[in-house]
C-alpha cells in the first residue's frame, strides 16, 4: 500500500465505526481543534454524559464532583503543553496533565498522542503505561488522539515488532483503540460511550 | 443453568423458551443478522485459510501446554506478576479469595470472563463478604436478577429494554426510562462509581501470551480497561486454553475472534497488560497483580486424541450464533454455563455428565457450528462422542439399543421394514400417507408420515436395471434405507437420469442402512459394525463412482466410516478408498456427467430448493443443485435461509418433536414466500419432512428429489 492509501484506507475504516477523523498540517493545528472542541460541546452538552438521568444518590454525588471544563493531555510535549495552556486559559478551561484519579467522574477531553495506526481496522495503536495518559483516554468523553500519518502501518501484523519491543521492556500498557467505547447488550442495539469515550477524534498529522 | 433431572423435564422446560415470543423474536433477528454481518467482516478475507491457522496453531499450543505455562510463569514474574496455576474450580475461587484477604480487599469490580462463570467465583467471593460488581453491561444485569448468561458475547440477550428499566428503576430508586441510549447512560454512572470504590479488579483474558508473559483482553465498553485500572489489585483469570507461544498467534486469533462473535473487524478496544503497571494507590505506586491459570480438566482433554481440538476455542460464540436449535430456545437451555455447541462439549467436561446428559442429545447434527467455528472444531461429532460416552457409562435407552441391535442385522432390519408394509395397512391413505398416528405419538402428528412403499427399490432393481452399451462409467448406487424402502421412485428417477447417459449401474444387494440413525443415538459399535458391512459389501465392485441420491448418506459415508474404522488398517484404507468415490447425486450428474439444458423440456415452472444440511455443509456442495433445476428447464427461485436445517435430522425429530416442529414452520414459511410451485431437494429424509408438513398445511407446493424433476422434464 502507498502511504495516501494507508491514510484512505485508515480513514474509511475508523469513521466506518464511528470515529471522527481530521487531517491537521501542524500540532498547533490540533491543538486549536481540540480547544473549539470543547468550546463547542459546552454549548450541546451542559451535563456530563448520564448525570442528567436519574440516578441512586451515591451515584448522582458522583456528577456533583465535576463542574469546571476540563482537558487532559498528559504526555504532551511539554512545548506544545504550554501553548495549549494559553489556548485553554483564554476559554476558562482546565488543562491537566496529572491527578487523573481526582477527576474519575468524568473531564471533557482527553487529548493524546498514538504511537501507530492500523489501517485494515482503522485501529490506534496507544502506548499507555503511564496511569495519568490511560486514565485521561478512559474518562474522557470526548478523546482526541493525534496521529503522524507516517505512522500508519498497513495490519497489525507489522505493529508486532513495535509492539514486542515495548512488552518486553515490561512493566508495559498497551491499547488498541477502535471507535469509542460502544454497547449492544440491550436488545443489541448499538450504544455509544457506556463505560469509555463517547468519541473518538483522530488528527491525523502531516509529518 | 441445568437442573432437569431427565429428558422428559428437559422438554418440559424447553416449552418456556418455545412460549417465549419475545426470545423467539430477538434470535430470528439475531440469526440472519448475524450471518450478514460476519460475511461482511471477512469480506475479501481467505477464511478457510484463517480458520486453519488458528487451528494448527492452538493444536500446537494443545500439545505444549505445561512448557508454554512455566514460559509464561517466568515472564509474568520477572514483569513483577504473581502467576497461580489452579487444578480446579474451587482452588481457583480459593487462591483469588486468599489474594482478596491478604490485601484487605472489600470491594471488587469485574470485566466479562467465562472463566470466573466457570468457577461460580462470584459466590465464592460473596461468601467471604467482598462485594463484587459486574462492569459489563450485560453482566452486570444478568448479575442483579440472579441469572447465568444466555450468550457468551451477549449474555443479556434474553432480555428487553422494558425488563432492564424495570430492574433498574427498582436498583436505583428512581423511575427510568426505556431508552436503551438513556438506560446504557444510567449504568455508565452507576457503575462508575463501583470503579471508584473498588480495591480489586478481576478480569478474564483472551490471550495468555508466553514470549511476554502478559496477557490480551477483547472488549468494547471499555470496562476490562478501567477494572485492570482503577483498582489497586488486579487479578486476571483464565483457563490454560488462553496459553499462546508469541504476539504473533494472539494477533492472529484476534482477525477472527471479533469478526465471527459479533461481526465487527475488530473490537473497540484490545487492551494489552504486560507486567506490574503504575498504580497511584498501589504499593511504591505499582499495581499488585495476579494471574490465575485454571486448569479444571483442561490438560487431560488437551492430550485426548479426539477431544484435543477442544483448546481452539476462542469463546466468539458463534456455534451458538448459528445453531438453530440456539435460535429456538436461547442460551439458558441450550447450555449449563458455557452456551451452544462448545457449551454443551464444555459441560460435560468442567461440570459433569449429570448436567451434560440432557443437553448433548439436543444437536440436530446440521453441522452449521462446524462450518462457522472459529478453530474448525469437529463439534458435532464431539457432542454425538459425547452423548456415546455417556450412555457407555449409565447404560443405553431401550429404543436405541434395539435399533443398534437391528441395523446391525441386515437381513433382520430389511424384513421387519418388510413387515412394517402390512402393519401400516389400517392406517394408510391413498395418496403415500399414513392417515392418522396411534394417539400415543401424538406430538409427532405435526408432518403427516409416509408409508412403506409397496416394492421396495432392491426387489425392482433386476426388473428396471438398463443395459448401458459403452459405458462411460461405471458406478454403485447407495440407495440409503429412506429410498429403499419409503421413495424407491427417487431411486428409479435417477436410474434413468444415469441410464440416459451411458453409466453402468450396479446395486450391490448387502448394502444396508449407512448407520448414521445410530450413531445420532449415540450407538457407536454399532455404527461401526454397519459400517464395515457396507464397506466389505461395496469392495468388488471397481466402481468409478459411488453414488447416493441422500446428502446424509454421503456425507457419513464420506467422512465418517474412515475416522469409525480407524485402528483397522485394511478397513481404514478400504474406508479411504470407499469416501473417495462417494459422490452425491447432483455433483456427479452436473459436474461429471455435465447434463446441459438442451436434453431437457423447458416447462418454466417455478422451484425453489432446500440445502440439506449435509450437502451444503457436510460436502460443501452448493451450485449444482441449483445449476441442475435450470437445466432441467424449471425456474429457479432463490428462497430466504435456503442452507438452514428443515428440522429432521434424523432421529432428533423423534426425540425433540417440538423442535423439529418449529424448525420445520419456519422453513415452510419461507418456501410458501417464494410462491414456487416445487420445491427441490437432495435428501430423503428432508423430503420426509417438508412433505409432512406441507401436507399438513394443505399447501399445492410439491416436494420433490432434485433427480425427479430432471427425470421428469428428459427428453
Amino acid at each position: 500500500m502507498t502511504v495516501q492509501e494507508r491514510i484512505d484506507l485508515f480513514t474509511e475504516k475508523a469513521t466506518a465505526v464511528s470515529a471522527v477523523v481530521s487531517e491537521v498540517k501542524t500540532p498547533v493545528e490540533a491543538l486549536d481543534y481540540v480547544v473549539d472542541l470543547c468550546d463547542k460541546k459546552e454549548a450541546c452538552q451542559l451535563l456530563i454524559s448520564g448525570c442528567g438521568e436519574p440516578l441512586s444518590d451515591k451515584a448522582e454525588a458522583l456528577c456533583e464532583a465535576k463542574r469546571e471544563k476540563v482537558i487532559a493531555a498528559p504526555g504532551l510535549d511539554k512545548e506544545l503543553f504550554k501553548q495549549l495552556e494559553t489556548l485553554c486559559q483564554e476559554k476558562g478551561f482546565k488543562l491537566i496533565d496529572s491527578g487523573m484519579r481526582d477527576h474519575l467522574a468524568g473531564i471533557d477531553i482527553g487529548f493524546t498522542e498514538a504511537q501507530h495506526g492500523i489501517a485494515a481496522t482503522g485501529t490506534l495503536v496507544v502506548e499507555s503505561s503511564s496511569e495519568e495518559l490511560r486514565l485521561a483516554t478512559m474518562v474522557s468523553e470526548v478523546h482526541v488522539a493525534m496521529l503522524p500519518k507516517s505512522c500508519i502501518l498497513d495490519d497489525s501484523y507489522d505493529a508486532e515488532e513495535y509492539l514486542l519491543g515495548a512488552m518486553k521492556k515490561a512493566p508495559n500498557y498497551h491499547a488498541f483503540i477502535t471507535g469509542p467505547s460502544r454497547t449492544a447488550d440491550i436488545e443489541r442495539v448499538l450504544a455509544l460511550g457506556v463505560h469509555g469515550p463517547l468519541e473518538l477524534h483522530i488528527l491525523l498529522l502531516e509529518d | 443453568m441445568q437442573s432437569a433431572k431427565d429428558l422428559k423435564q428437559y422438554r418440559e422446560e424447553l416449552h418456556e423458551s418455545l412460549d417465549n415470543d419475545f426470545l423467539r423474536t430477538v434470535l430470528d433477528n439475531f440469526a440472519v443478522a448475524y450471518r450478514a454481518g460476519r460475511a461482511n467482516a471477512f469480506k475479501g478475507m481467505d477464511v478457510k485459510g484463517l480458520i486453519n491457522e488458528v487451528a494448527c496453531a492452538k493444536d500446537e499450543a494443545a500439545k505444549n501446554l505445561d512448557a508454554l505455562y512455566t514460559q509464561f510463569k517466568e515472564n509474568a514474574e520477572k514483569a513483577g506478576v504473581k502467576v497461580h496455576l489452579a487444578k480446579d474450580a474451587d482452588e481457583a475461587n480459593r487462591i483469588i479469595c486468599d489474594i482478596a484477604r491478604q490485601n484487605e480487599c472489600k470491594t471488587v469490580v469485574k470485566s466479562k470472563s467465562m472463566t470466573a462463570e466457570e468457577t461460580l467465583l462470584n459466590h465464592a467471593l460473596e461468601d467471604q463478604n467482598l462485594e463484587v460488581v459486574e462492569t459489563d453491561l450485560g453482566e452486570w444485569i444478568i448479575q442483579m436478577r440472579h441469572e447465568g448468561p444466555s450468550h457468551m458475547v451477549m449474555p443479556a440477550i434474553h432480555l428487553s429494554r422494558h425488563q432492564v428499566k424495570d430492574l433498574f428503576t427498582e436498583v436505583t430508586g428512581k423511575q427510568q426510562d426505556s431508552d436503551i441510549d438513556k438506560l446504557v447512560k444510567v449504568a455508565r454512572r452507576e457503575l462508575r462509581q463501583k470503579y471508584v470504590d473498588a480495591d480489586m479488579g478481576i478480569s478474564g483474558a483472551n490471550f495468555a501470551v508466553a514470549e511476554t508473559g502478559g496477557i490480551g483482553l477483547v472488549t468494547n465498553e471499555g470496562n476490562a480497561r478501567l477494572v485492570t485500572t482503577l483498582p489497586r489489585v488486579h487479578v486476571a483469570l483464565m483457563g490454560l486454553d488462553k496459553l499462546v507461544p508469541s504476539l504473533h498467534d494472539a494477533l492472529r486469533t484476534l482477525k477472527v475472534l471479533p469478526r465471527n462473535a459479533t461481526g465487527q473487524a475488530i473490537t473497540s478496544y484490545v487492551t494489552w497488560v504486560t507486567g506490574s503497571n503504575e498504580c497511584a494507590p498501589g504499593p511504591d505506586g505499582k499495581k499488585e497483580i495476579h494471574f490465575v491459570l485454571l486448569d479444571n480438566g483442561r490438560s487431560e482433554m488437551a492430550k485426548d486424541p479426539l477431544f484435543s481440538q477442544v483448546n481452539r476455542c476462542v469463546r466468539c460464540g458463534a456455534c451458538a450464533n448459528v445453531c438453530p436449535v440456539y435460535r429456538l430456545v436461547g442460551g439458558h437451555k441450550m447450555g449449563h454455563i458455557y452456551i451452544g455447541a462448545i457449551g454443551l462439549i464444555l459441560t460435560y467436561f468442567f461440570h459433569g455428565k449429570d448436567k451434560a446428559k440432557n443437553l448433548v442429545q439436543n444437536c440436530i447434527n446440521c453441522e452449521a457450528c462446524k462450518d462457522i467455528c472459529a478453530g474448525g472444531i469437529d463439534l458435532p461429532r464431539l457432542i454425538k462422542e459425547i452423548h456415546a460416552r455417556i450412555q457407555d457409562e449409565d447404560g443405553h435407552p431401550l429404543p436405541s439399543l434395539l435399533l443398534g441391535k437391528v441395523l446391525k442385522n441386515r437381513k433382520l432390519f430389511h424384513t421387519l421394514l418388510r413387515t412394517a408394509k402390512w402393519a401400516q395397512k389400517p392406517m394408510k391413505e391413498s395418496d403415500q400417507f399414513i392417515r392418522h398416528l396411534p394417539m400415543m405419538f401424538s406430538e409427532h402428528d405435526f408432518k403427516a408420515l409416509p408409508t412403506i412403499a409397496e416394492t421396495p427399490f432392491r426387489d425392482m432393481w433386476k426388473h428396471i436395471k438398463p443395459e448401458v452399451k459403452a459405458p462411460k462409467h461405471k458406478v454403485a448406487l447407495f440407495s440409503g434405507c429412506v429410498q429403499d424402502f419409503v421413495y424407491p421412485e427417487q431411486m428409479k428417477a435417477c436410474v434413468k437420469v444415469l441410464g440416459d447417459n451411458q453409466v453402468d449401474m450396479d446395486f450391490p444387494m448387502k448394502q444396508s442402512c449407512c448407520g448414521l440413525p445410530v450413531q445420532m443415538m449415540g450407538e457407536l459399535k454399532a455404527s461401526r459394525d454397519v459400517a464395515e458391512q457396507n464397506l466389505r459389501a461395496f469392495q468388488d465392485g471397481d466402481y468409478d463412482y459411488i453414488i447416493t441420491l441422500c446428502a446424509s448418506c454421503a456425507a457419513h459415508l464420506k467422512h465418517n466410516y474412515p475416522k469409525l474404522v480407524k485402528g483397522n488398517p485394511r478397513l481404514e484404507s478400504m474406508a479411504m478408498e470407499f469416501g473417495r468415490k462417494v459422490i452425491d447425486f447432483s455433483s456427479f450428474v452436473s459436474d461429471v456427467l455435465g447434463v446441459e439444458a438442451e436434453a431437457f423440456n423447458k416447462t418454466g415452472e417455478t422451484a425453489t430448493y432446500h440445502a440439506p444440511c449435509h450437502l451444503c455443509r457436510g460436502l460443501d456442495v452448493h451450485d449444482a443443485p441449483r445449476n441442475l433445476i435450470k437445466t432441467a428447464g424449471l425456474e429457479y427461485v432463490e428462497c430466504d435461509e435456503e442452507e438452514v436445517c428443515c428440522g429432521f435430522g434424523g432421529t432428533f425429530s423423534m426425540k425433540f418433536p417440538e423442535l423439529s416442529n418449529e424448525l420445520l414452520n419456519k422453513k415452510l414459511n419461507n418456501v410458501e414466500a417464494t410462491g414456487a410451485s416445487m420445491l427441490l431437494t437432495d435428501c430423503p429424509g428432508c423430503i420426509m419432512q417438508l412433505r409432512g408438513g406441507l401436507k399438513r398445511r394443505g399447501s399445492k407446493v410439491q416436494v420433490k428429489h432434485v433427480a425427479e424433476a430432471l427425470a421428469a422434464n428428459k427428453k
